[in-house]
């Protein structure tokens, strides 16, 4: 069973969607008794950070992650907003973030990027994944994916970088430590291969 | 590489699906969720979603309709129509969609695109304007399906929006609209160059070429249609269309 975080933020529905037609079971997950049962953990997210966190801490579901993701080793996806929640803190705010995995987000430089580049990322870019990730199996490298965003996850350990897009420069978009993986771009939204890559995290 | 996106707009009029020319003579052409499921198959970039009674009947947006449309999307969907709250926003964005379109409340309040932003993030609020040439030169811009013409200065007021947090802006020229002769590229070039987040652009795509030639000057932009992706042949016999992959490919890589 795949619990979807319900913490008032984001598309979240678009996921349950998705994995009801895959007839792979899901639910929402608001409250701290609705994680019975549940093996893997979708944690989405459109949204300002500290407006995402703000959310979760009200949520009351901030320590049940932690405790089911750090402790437990469940495995947990976060989705665009939803990844950058895993690292210590982004440029976007001042509330700290879950702290999951060594990064900060950061927002992309307009001036490094220049005029061809506007912000924020939107629209289809390329996804270059290494090491044979198993959330990536039967994707090809360099597929596209949808993106949304104008703050990037920066991920201080190179190692738990698994993939990678240009935009100006190169970034993390996929990142995994042991049992916690997070993508910047948008699974639910990106056809084929974003059902593929949910279907994986499933299969993990 | 970030591609140019090619997006289907669909307008929403008593439920159905229509198609106007120069935002009249609307002309039934379906039903919504008929149609997402079509462009589902096609797998098309985006789509734009726009329910053209709302703000006109000034009641709120239409969440059933929304929730259902978004259960069927599997591509990143803009919804827009009678938005004048964040939690409005906010609460479109949870039935599953990724970018909310704000029009006529923004007129009556800028200070609404800072609030929105700063609790969905700037990258899911989208500006909508609906322009049409002034006679001695110019745009207007109008709000309430091309009935209101607003004070505000087109070029003076995009800028503001970028400043106080859009994440898009999506232009639509209302003399174009359903005409299918072409974008204006005047217009396209005079708003682009003022800003530096991403651009849409509507009214008038007839043929593919009308595509690729905003792809070709502009590079990285949204490209919207209606016309062109729900009529089929001059005499506009209704067939939702989008180039498949190989055609696709061929206009988005040239540059």
């Amino acid at each position: 069973m795949i619990g979807i975080v319900d913490y008032g933020m984001g598309n979240i529905k678009a996921f349950s969607n998705i994995y009801k037609q895959l007839n792979i079971p899901c639910k929402l997950v608001s409250k701290e008794k609705h994680f019975k049962g549940v093996e893997k953990i979708i944690l989405p997210g459109v949204g300002a950070f500290d407006h995402a966190i703000t959310q979760l801490n009200k949520s009351g579901l901030r320590a049940t992650l932690n405790n089911l993701v750090l402790n437990e080793k469940k495995p947990v996806l976060g989705v665009c907003v939803g990844m950058q929640m895993m690292a210590k803190s982004s440029e976007e705010g001042v509330l700290s973030g879950l702290g999951w995995i060594d990064a900060t987000v950061n927002k992309f430089n307009k001036e490094e990027l220049g005029s061809k580049h506007p912000l924020p990322h939107m629209g289809w870019n390329l996804v270059k994944h290494m090491y044979n990730n198993p959330l990536f199996n039967s994707i090809d490298s360099s597929s596209r994916f949808y993106f949304l965003h104008s703050y990037y996850f920066n991920s201080i350990s190179k190692e738990n970088s698994i993939a990678v897009t240009k935009y100006g420069k190169k970034f993390t978009c996929c990142v995994n430590r042991d049992n916690i993986f997070g993508v910047q771009f948008h699974p639910e939204k990106s056809h084929h291969d974003g059902e593929q890559l949910l279907k994986n995290f499933s299969n993990l | 590489m970030l591609y140019p996106r090619i997006i289907p707009c669909l307008l929403i009029h008593n439920k159905g699906l229509i198609k106007t020319v120069k935002f009249k003579d609307p002309k039934y052409v379906g039903d919504p969720i008929n149609a997402v499921k079509i462009f589902n198959e096609k797998e098309v970039d985006e789509l734009i979603v726009l329910d053209i009674d709302a703000t006109v009947e000034n009641r709120e947006p239409d969440y059933k309709m929304i929730e259902n449309l978004a259960n069927e999307c599997r591509m990143p969907l803009c919804y827009g129509g009678g938005i004048k709250t964040a939690s409005q926003a906010q609460r479109i964005l949870s039935l599953g969609v990724e970018k909310v379109a704000i029009s006529s409340a923004v007129f009556n309040n800028p200070e609404l695109v800072k609030e929105i932003s700063t609790e969905v993030g700037s990258q899911s609020i989208v500006i909508i304007f609906d322009v049409k040439k002034k006679l001695f030169g110019g745009y207007d811009v109008y709000t309430h399906n091309a009935k209101n013409k607003i004070k505000q200065d087109l070029l003076v007021f995009v800028e503001r929006v970028q400043n106080l947090g859009a994440g898009e802006i999506v232009i639509n020229s209302i003399d174009n609209d359903g005409l299918m002769k072409g974008y204006d590229i005047d217009l396209i070039e005079k708003i682009k160059r003022r800003l530096d987040i991403p651009i849409t652009v509507l009214g008038g795509a007839g043929e593919l070429k009308d595509i690729s030639q905003v792809i070709d000057k502009f590079g990285i932009i949204g490209c919207a249609a209606g016309s062109l992706f729900v009529f089929k042949g001059k005499y506009k016999a209704v067939l939702i269309n989008y180039p498949n992959k190989e055609i696709k490919n061929k206009i988005i890589n040239n540059k």
